[in-house]
């Protein structure tokens, strides 16, 4: 794992090709982390990944979380991984949520950039983040739900989405309510 | 007759013709409810794509409505034949968010029992796939091993599966009295059963035929992949977390890392078998090892109190009251927190908010991650092929679904 200098240094040197790419950089219980505008994260990526001395190229995860009611409320975390050094590495993506009063809204969901073409691997892992919190990820080649049903409406892993809020359909009920 | 004679068939070559036809969701070899979406050329499988989800239960999201402690029994059913690996998953990460550190003897315990799991899950792909690719007999002797581990199982921890054995901070209870005698028992076994699979296996004529060659992908593509695990490590990576991480005893115990040559159905297959000697050796060094003292760790604010304080300790029953209500709260922050289990990196990401709830958990799997490798596996290969490299495989739909 990176210390807090060389992190520094990692910004540093992310910073001189892309300004402003890097936004924070931190520790969290031991765990380097870089926190990367949405709009450069491919390139901070295919920095990691191979700039010499630096070589992350394993994705071990690609997740996402809700910090609703901060803002920017959605992160795609990025765990990355050098295994000659046994070292990992966490990007982490901040994104705003979608615009107040159009939720629902097909336009409105939050965009980044897929890196499909640097991790394969990623590719089940972005659709999984597609689906349940609705991070559309450009340039991905197969953008659909993968484990809820095609025909599911809403993105149940936000926040905002209530737990038990889909009514089970026993016959009895049908019957009896409607 | 003479009509349909007349009007002719489209022209195509029936050798050549591709056909997509669905293999499940529910087949028998397809271990769970996954779903293939084939193409075929003859018997020659030319495309493929899992489709996945039908054993979406929402269980992260169900986690995020328990307290910490009423979610470990759920991430238990998630793969449900490594629960014991879930349970040490989810339980490391809360303690790294809380910065507790567990006791020698629940260091201990916990990796003894996730090597019996181990074993156990071995077992239980070994005796399935070779059921897919006709060895049945082994299934039954496969699962008169698995089943001396689920009585070893439910004789320290109560039950055969989930069990909910590990705890923030610890384990719930010691080993019961007889069971050393038991394992050892057990230890003692195992290894023999191994070179009894062996000889029933590695001079089957039927089962090296269709498991030598099968299935290759190169040590490259299967890192792009994100693959780990015995399919990585039978390329010839030895590539394992036990050892290159540090947790729970590991760094303390003596094992090898098997390791494959061509990376072929053969040799996920011998790697899996020399992993189950390995689990043994690890099994009885921590038996050897397993130092006295507590099983759980004795902060209050987040561990019961015994059960014996609680009728002399007004400051016991208090904690115990807390604990059981409102369950302990947990500072702002992520991590996360990844383990070997028997099928790869199994990683836990758990974000707190500062409530007694997670705001997140979310799993990496590895059946999930892996069986993207599973188009190149199969691809150009026999239909037959296919099915051994997907035993190989072995992906838990329960894991791959969450």
């Amino acid at each position: 794992m990176p210390d807090a200098p060389g992190l520094e240094l990692i910004r540093g040197e992310i910073e001189d090709g892309h300004p402003g790419a890097v936004l924070d950089t931190g520790f969290e219980y031991e765990q380097a982390v870089l926190a990367v505008d949405p709009g450069q994260v491919l390139a901070v990526l295919t920095w990691l990944r191979d700039a010499p001395g630096q070589g992350y190229r394993f994705l071990s995860s690609l997740h996402a979380a809700d910090y609703l009611p901060a803002e920017p409320r959605f992160a795609v975390h990025y765990e990355l991984l050098n295994r000659d050094r046994v070292e990992r590495i966490r990007v982490k993506a901040l994104l705003a949520g979608p615009a107040a009063g159009n939720a629902g809204d097909a336009q409105a969901l939050p965009e980044i950039d897929s890196c499909v073409e640097l991790f394969p691997t990623a590719e089940f892992q972005e659709r999984e983040v597609f689906d349940f919190f609705g991070i559309v990820f450009r340039g991905h080649p197969n953008l659909t739900r993968i484990l809820l049903p095609e025909d599911y409406v809403g993105w149940p892993q936000r926040r905002d989405f209530p737990v038990g809020g889909e009514p089970v359909t026993f016959t009895f009920n049908e019957r009896n309510y409607g | 007759m003479a009509e349909a004679k007349t009007q002719s068939p489209p022209e195509v070559d029936p050798q050549t013709e591709v056909m997509t036809i669905n293999i499940g969701p529910h087949h028998p070899a397809t271990h769970g409810v996954l779903r293939l979406v084939v193409d075929l050329e003859g018997e020659m499988v030319r495309d493929l794509k899992p489709v996945i989800g039908y054993v979406h239960t929402g269980i992260e999201k169900s986690c995020e409505d328990k307290s910490y402690w009423k979610v470990i029994p759920f991430v238990e059913r998630m793969d449900y034949v490594s629960y014991f690996f879930q349970m040490e998953a989810y339980c490391g990460a809360v303690e790294r968010l809380v910065g507790l550190e567990i006791p020698p003897r629940a260091r201990y315990l916990r990796t003894l029992f996730l090597e019996l799991n181990r074993i156990h899950s071995h077992l239980v792909w070994l005796g399935t796939t070779a059921l897919d690719l006709g060895a049945i007999s082994m299934l039954w002797y496969c699962f008169r091993e698995r089943d001396k581990i689920l009585d070893l199982v439910e004789m320290a921890t109560g039950q055969r599966m989930h069990t909910r054995y590990f705890q923030v901070g610890g384990v719930i209870e010691d080993i019961p009295l007889g069971f050393e005698q038991k394992l050892r028992e057990f230890i003692a076994d195992m290894p023999v059963r191994v070179t009894q699979y062996q000889a029933l296996l590695d001079r089957n004529e039927i089962f090296l035929s269709r498991t030598k060659g099968t299935g290759i992908v190169s040590r490259e593509r299967l890192l792009e992949l994100g693959v780990t695990g015995p399919l990585l490590r039978a390329t010839g990576e030895p590539w394992d977390l036990r050892k290159a991480f540090d947790y729970l005893a590991y760094p303390e115990m003596e094992f090898k890392i098997p390791v494959g040559t061509v990376g072929d159905n053969y040799d996920r297959y011998r790697v899996r078998l020399a992993e189950i000697v390995e689990s043994v050796r690890i099994i009885e060094q921590a038996l050897d090892g397993l130092p006295e003292g507590p099983h759980i760790a004795d902060d209050r604010k987040y561990v019961l109190p015994p059960r014996s304080e609680l009728s002399t300790s007004m400051e016991s029953l208090i904690h115990h009251f807390k604990l059981v209500t409102e369950g302990f709260r947990v500072p702002p922050g992520e991590v996360y927190y990844s383990i070997e289990c028997p099928r790869g990196e199994l990683g836990c990401f758990v974000v707190a908010d500062g409530s007694s709830k997670p705001a997140r958990v979310h799993f990496r799997d590895p059946s999930f991650v892996n069986l993207q490798a599973f188009r190149d596996m199969a691809v150009d290969s026999y239909v037959a092929d296919m099915i051994a490299s997907l035993g190989m495989l072995d992906p838990i739909l329960g894991g791959v679904d969450r």
